[in-house]
């Protein structure tokens, strides 16, 4: 039989810690008034949501074909925007990456230029394309290239500085460049996760390029501002429906393939 | 091949070397002994100016230096070495052909540049089954690497060293993954297409009879420096033996 009792239970109990638990618990106090949060006034929205799904019924079945044709042009402006993306993203990693930059002062400038694409939201992006290039999705599928290089440039050097460093000195050992590392040995080595990356780049340049169309970037997104703004709230619900198919759609291709790539090397 | 006053201290303290000096003539062949955790491999990369913490009066590669000189001129320089890894260091996801052919990468202008099988001139392609064939390996060229037993990277390995048309090879332990027979076997060929190629060599060894048969020269490291410096047949293997002897405390 052992006589030691157990340990207090506030054994690390601190004052400071205890001040922040009271501090941290005030400012989100303090948020939720500065919003003017209100749960009745919330409530009292209620009867609006039941009246608002009531309008969305019957769906606007007869506009499928037009909106299926808008559907299809925000599905390749994601496309696009992407391979543009990925496009420029590959060569900017012989720069970005710790073990092919030539010098940590370049890798520093190109590491910058890619966390600016990619803290810049897209739909600034947007805003600022539509001003350049017009109303349209090209507009679209550039600011999704600007996202993409964003988040593949991050990514894609990443993956390049994961990679094994044996082969990579073996490659500089027989007088190798960087470009010799970079192609014979980075490459190939990091393909299963270029690859990969790539196709989340895809997913997220879909579900952001719906959203892109409703500053005039072109696609669905249009056609949801429109439908909303005239209160066609039947055509709003088809829309997001449609929308809803091809997010799924997307995610479930791009896991299949992802794990057809993960699964074979 | 010049190595002057090189001294190594890894950023864990470890001091590894202390002013090691040492040259090793054109058409030499030097074998390289000592224990494990020596120091031989890190010796070699540290030779050719690999390890960038070691500080030494210099190493110099056919009276050129190989320190303080521009990218362009040591990556020259380092064409002409064809290295064999300790641990092979094979593109895994490349196939054996490729990893043969990227030893050819080297020799031709930077502007012209190989990098898979699949786009390498026909010339290339049968040079590097040719390799391949002499080292026993002619029907794994389209396995990749990372699908060879140890004993088969070895060999596309010392097939990419050759692959280089070097005028030295380095070989970390080039037998180390092999059977004693296949050992023996790859060793012969090995001295014999380096023989061919005039190339000097050195190589690492832990097999005695391999460093007495194949080297006219043998080095042997411990504590920091090179503690032996002979020809070949100038001691008996027990003689040699004593390069591993416990008198020092050395961890492993
Ligand atoms: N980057 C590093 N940082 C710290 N220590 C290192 C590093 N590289 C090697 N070492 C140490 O240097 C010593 C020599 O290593 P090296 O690989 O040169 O030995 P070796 O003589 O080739 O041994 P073996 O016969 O096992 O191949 C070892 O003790 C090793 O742990
Ligand atoms: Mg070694």
């Amino acid at each position: 039989m052992t006589t030691t009792s157990p340990p207090t239970r506030l054994h690390s109990f601190k004052p400071i810690n205890f001040a922040f638990g009271v501090a941290g618990l005030a400012l989100l106090i303090a948020s939720f008034n500065a919003i003017e949060f209100d749960i009745f006034e919330i409530l009292e929205g209620g009867p609006r949501l039941t009246r608002l799904l009531g309008q969305m019924w019957p769906l606007n079945f007869p506009a499928v074909p037009r909106l299926l044709d808008q559907l299809w042009i925000t599905f390749l402006m994601a496309i696009c925007g992407t391979s543009l993306g990925i496009v420029i993203s590959l060569p900017l990693v012989l720069f970005a990456a710790r073990n092919l930059t030539p010098h940590p002062i370049v890798r520093f400038v190109v590491r910058t230029f890619i966390s600016f694409c990619r803290t810049v939201p897209d739909l600034i992006w947007a805003l600022i394309f539509v001003i350049v290039v017009g109303l349209g999705p090209i507009a679209g599928a550039l600011a999704i290239m600007m996202d993409s290089i964003g988040f593949l440039g991050k990514f894609f050097s990443e993956a390049s500085e994961e990679q094994d460093v044996g082969p990579q000195e073996a490659i500089k050992a027989m007088g190798g460049s960087r470009l010799d590392v970079a192609m014979s040995v980075v490459l190939p080595s990091a393909m299963p996760a270029f690859t990969s990356d790539a196709l989340f780049a895809m997913e997220k340049a879909v579900r952001a390029s719906v959203i892109l169309g409703l500053v005039g970037a072109g696609g669905i997104g249009m056609e949801l501002k429109v439908s909303m703004d005239l209160f066609q709230y039947e055509t709003a619900a088809m829309i997001i429906l449609l929308i809803f198919c091809l997010v799924v759609a997307v995610e479930q291709v791009s896991n299949r393939l992802r794990g057809a790539i993960i699964g074979g090397h | 091949m010049r190595v002057k006053s090189l001294s190594l201290t890894f950023a864990n303290g470890l001091k590894l070397f202390d002013g090691i000096d040492f040259s090793v003539d054109e058409g030499e062949r030097v074998a390289i002994i000592g224990r494990n955790g020596a120091g031989k491999s890190t010796l070699l990369r540290a030779a050719l100016g690999m390890i960038p913490r070691s500080k030494s009066e210099g190493e110099w590669l056919y009276g050129e230096p190989m320190h303080n000189i521009s990218g362009r001129k040591r990556r020259r320089l380092l064409c002409q070495v064809g290295f064999i890894h300790q641990r092979h260091n094979l593109v895994p996801r490349a196939t054996a052909l490729t990893n043969v052919i990227h030893g050819a990468m080297v020799r031709y202008h930077p502007s012209f540049r190989v990098w898979n099988q699949a786009l390498a001139p026909a010339h290339l392609r049968d040079e590097g089954m040719e390799l391949l064939e002499r080292v026993g390996l002619a029907d794994r060229a389209l396995n990749r690497a990372s699908a060879l037993s140890g004993g088969q990277s070895q060999r596309v390995a010392i097939a990419r060293a050759l692959m280089q048309r070097p005028k030295l090879v380095i070989a970390d332990e080039p037998v180390a993954s092999l059977d004693p027979v296949a050992g023996e076997e790859v060793m012969e060929l090995f001295s014999r297409l380096v023989a061919e190629q005039n190339s000097t060599l050195i190589f690492v060894s832990h097999h005695l009879p391999h460093a007495v048969r194949y080297a006219d020269r043998i080095l042997g490291v411990r504590d920091g420096r090179i503690d032996l410096d002979c020809a070949a047949d100038a001691k008996s293997i027990e003689e040699l033996g004593n390069i591993y002897g416990d008198n020092d405390d050395d961890d492993d």
